[in-house]
């Protein structure tokens, strides 16, 4: 790819694609739940991860900046607050950024430099179709259950730390964690998180499909396709909270 | 038929063709042929859309290609087999499912498509392969699997590029047999690109050679046989006395 020109043609073409490939049902439906299992369900050792060391660094962070003048409980309030609103959806979606967005440039990229799109293309079957469609609506769709499972991880590895680690009981972390609870605070993390899986999900295909030149070019495309998923991530986190708090 | 009519296709400051014309009878095999990078393989493409001239047109049946829109692109691919160079199979799937996959596309039933499938490997003498994956494919068999890919569809236009190369006499002395038949049996009109000379005559009604971007000469084997032209007659000799092309 080379130049702002011939990125908006590309984009504007692919939008027009990608319309014409939702419809084509029966091409993209069988690929769908194998999408969600390879980059959702696989995806969720990372995603656990991630979220059992937020958890216990939230609540040692806190309770070092709430000494004295604010009671302890607060601890499980900033917690519940930051694994929902910001630190489950965002650093899940960084790390899946990672694993779903390099997955699946690699994998496209090597099928485009391997003629292996142009041969699906000869078939009559939109590579659109088959091959965007599923990943990135299981993207869509696998990022916010991810991320759900990661709120939840969070907030008990933060629990976890804080009854065994700082001087509070389970009573006063609940009380923290519920104290500003409010619903918002989830629906809020998953639809962030479903907007960063399409766009990871998005990017990476982009850039598989558009990848030139051998292995190296497909190098460059999963680097890019994993650059891009994660500063879409950060500036569509700012969007929404411009948008929706 | 296919015709091409003035075609030109450059690639960045490259010009690869430039003017060329020839007519594919209807029911008739040609070959193309011509030295390594003089662009046979993106003459090829262009006969199913997947590139597009930069001047000129490709008829197929009458229809100019790279003015179709997107259904009537998809019925004419439908039309069409498509031989990669480099086989291009799905290594994500198994032979028996590269096959299928084309086939389901265009509506078969599943009984009806195993059937094809046996049949189509038997033809290139791959039986009992079905369940194999590309990878564990020798090159020679991974070719043939994608000859079987095209022929299963059992296509009035077959493109081959390079149908032949790196298969030994046996597996080459089939490979022409199965495009005998198919054009004698089935009244397939097949383009095919080849460096094997041999090959060439054997499969050929007629021949073409392209040289700098345009067809240099074309015409029945025997008068391709009999020409005086000396680029074509050291291309030939070279070919048939062994030395490299
Ligand atoms: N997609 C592409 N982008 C840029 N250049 C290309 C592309 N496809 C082909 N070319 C260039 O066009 C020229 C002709 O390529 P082509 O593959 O058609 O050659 P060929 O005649 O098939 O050669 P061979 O016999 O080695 O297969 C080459 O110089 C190649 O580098
Ligand atoms: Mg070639």
């Amino acid at each position: 790819m080379s130049g702002p020109r011939e990125f908006l043609t590309l984009s504007g073409r692919w939008v027009v694609e990608a319309r014409r490939a939702l419809a084509d049902g029966p091409t993209w439906r069988g690929q769908l739940f194998p999408q969600m299992k390879k980059l959702g369900v696989d995806s969720v050792p990372v995603a656990v991860f991630v979220a059992v060391f937020t958890g216990i660094v939230l609540a040692l962070l806190s309770s070092y900046m709430f000494t004295r003048a604010i009671p302890l409980y607060f601890v499980g309030t900033l917690v519940a607050k930051a694994v929902m609103l910001e630190l489950g959806p965002v650093l899940t979606g960084m790390a899946l950024a990672g694993r779903v967005g390099a997955n699946v440039a690699a994998e496209l990229g090597t099928m485009r430099v391997t003629e292996q799109v142009d041969a699906l293309e000869t078939l009559a079957i939109s590579p659109h179709a088959y091959l965007v469609t599923p990943r990135v609506l299981a993207a869509t769709l696998m990022f916010p259950m991810v991320t759900a499972l990661a709120m939840a991880v969070g907030l008990l590895s933060g629990w976890f730390t804080a009854v065994n680690l700082l001087d509070l009981t389970s009573v006063e972390f609940l009380r923290g964690a519920r104290q500003f609870y409010n619903f918002k605070d989830i629906w809020f993390g998953l639809v962030k998180s479903a907007s960063f899986g399409m766009a990871v999900a998005t990017l990476g295909c982009f850039q598989g499909l558009n990848a030139r030149g051998g292995a190296e070019g497909v190098g460059r495309a999963t680097t890019r396709a994993v650059v891009l998923g994660c500063q879409a991530i950060l500036v569509l986190d700012a969007f929404w909270a411009l948008v929706l708090l | 038929m296919i015709e091409f009519r003035g075609v030109s296709k450059r690639f960045g400051e490259k010009v690869v063709l430039d003017g060329l014309s020839l007519v594919v009878p209807e029911g008739q095999t040609t070959v193309l042929m011509g030295y390594s990078g003089t662009g046979k393989s993106v003459c090829l493409k262009h006969v199913v859309g997947l590139l597009e001239p930069d001047a000129g047109q490709v008829l197929v049946d009458d229809e100019v290609v790279n003015e179709l829109d997107y259904e009537a692109l998809m019925q004419l691919r439908g039309r069409i087999g498509y031989v990669f160079q480099f086989a291009a199979l799905f290594d994500s799937l198994t032979v028996g499912e590269n096959l299928a996959l084309g086939l389901r596309r265009r509506g078969l039933d599943p009984g009806a498509v195993t059937a094809r499938v046996t049949e189509s490997l038997d033809l290139v003498e791959l039986p009992g392969t079905e369940s194999r994956y590309p990878a564990e494919l020798s090159g020679g068999m991974r070719k043939r699997v994608g000859i079987a890919r095209a022929i299963a569809l059992k296509p009035r236009y077959i493109l081959y590029d390079e149908p032949t190369t790196g298969l030994d006499p046996v597996t080459t002395a089939a490979i022409n047999d199965l495009m005998i038949r198919a054009r004698r049996e089935l009244g397939v009109t097949s383009l095919v690109v080849t460096h094997d000379v041999r090959s060439a005559f054997a499969v050929a009604d007629r021949i073409a050679f392209l040289h700098e971007g345009r067809i240099r000469r074309a015409g029945t084997t025997a008068e391709i046989r009999a020409t005086d032209d000396p680029l074509l007659r050291e291309f030939i000799e070279g070919a048939l006395t062994g030395e490299a092309v």
